[in-house]
């Protein structure tokens, strides 16, 4: 019980501390670092309360696609010379409301879990209970390919439009490029490409063009 | 102090979730961090999710993050994508800059 307590305050504190560190460090590649931190101490979290697939997902997924896919397009856009603090430079007019705005929402949220704490006991809706035998992923595995197997097959889809949203709104078409093109090669007939001519003897042929 | 419950666990997913609303309200550089807000506010719900999942023994919470990193993945893709088409037009991200619709 010891150790977890020391495990979980050693990872949120590590947590609380990048997240800061995303939102006030003054360039946006130390804010991708930090993000990156941020991802592997809550997988460390998730893996130590017991998700240990989540813990593994949130790695792979965000550390390996997301937080490097973020890396990409900020070495890509050159904003390194926008380097700009929130403290630093000219004033916002719109940073009172938002400290307040996102002030009230934290106490909104202590008061929730301290009405959580005052309960009696958790209220469990019990539909699918955590197995002490069958390991995490083999449960979620059981849980998410029968009864949930249509959130799962939406969410394949909307990964799909994803993609398909962020090829098409990057795609654009380049001057001076020499690409295939597919229609031109198929629909290309004989008519349109060969010219018999009659060839008059010892005189040969005088291509125009 | 030592008893680790889930109050301990939805502390900490209030002050990634407040930490990411800063972000989003007191950003004076670029739109990417503004991305990286939202991404923290994902994680403070998955982090909620995972926690009542495990202290009311109860699968679904778990289900439900996954979709939900499905989601964030795909809404990263794209706020990258329009970021990218957005530097491309204008040369600028910062967010001083982006006001064409007069906001």
């Amino acid at each position: 019980m010891l150790a977890h307590a020391i495990f979980f305050y050693f990872f949120s504190i590590i947590a609380i501390f990048s997240a800061l560190m995303v939102i006030t460090s003054r360039n946006t590649i130390h804010s991708v670092f930090f993000l990156i931190l941020d991802f592997i101490s809550v997988g460390c979290l998730f893996i130590m309360v017991g998700a240990e697939f989540l813990g593994m997902i949130l790695l792979i997924v965000y550390v390996g696609a997301v937080a490097v896919l973020f890396l990409f397009v900020v070495m890509m856009l050159n904003v390194s010379a926008q380097k700009q603090s929130w403290f630093i430079g000219q004033k916002s007019t719109h940073i009172p409301s938002g400290l307040i705005v996102s002030v009230l929402i934290f106490l909104e949220l202590l008061v929730v879990v301290g009405g959580w704490k005052h309960k009696e006991n958790i209220i469990s809706t019990g539909s699918i209970q955590i197995s002490k035998t069958l390991s995490n992923t083999h449960q979620i595995g059981q849980v998410m390919y029968t009864d949930y197997i249509l959130y799962f097959q939406v969410s394949g889809m909307i990964l799909f439009l994803s993609m398909i949203g962020a090829i098409l709104l990057t795609y654009r078409k380049r001057e001076g490029v020499k690409t295939q093109s597919y229609i031109n090669q198929i629909s290309r007939e004989k008519s349109s490409s060969i010219e018999i001519k009659e060839v008059e003897f010892e005189k040969g042929v005088k291509l125009d063009d | 102090m030592i008893e680790i419950g889930l109050g301990h666990y939805l502390t900490l997913g209030a002050i990634v979730f407040f930490l990411g609303v800063i972000g989003i309200f007191l950003n004076r550089k670029n739109v990417i961090v503004i991305l990286m807000s939202i991404e923290l506010i994902l994680l403070a719900v998955n982090i909620n999710l995972v926690s009542f999942s495990i202290y009311s023994n109860d699968i679904l919470g778990q289900i439900f993050t996954m979709l939900i990193l499905t989601v964030a993945a795909a809404e990263a893709a794209i706020g990258l994508a329009i970021i990218v088409i957005f530097y491309r037009n204008k040369g600028s991200i910062r967010v001083e800059d982006i006001h064409g619709m007069r906001g």
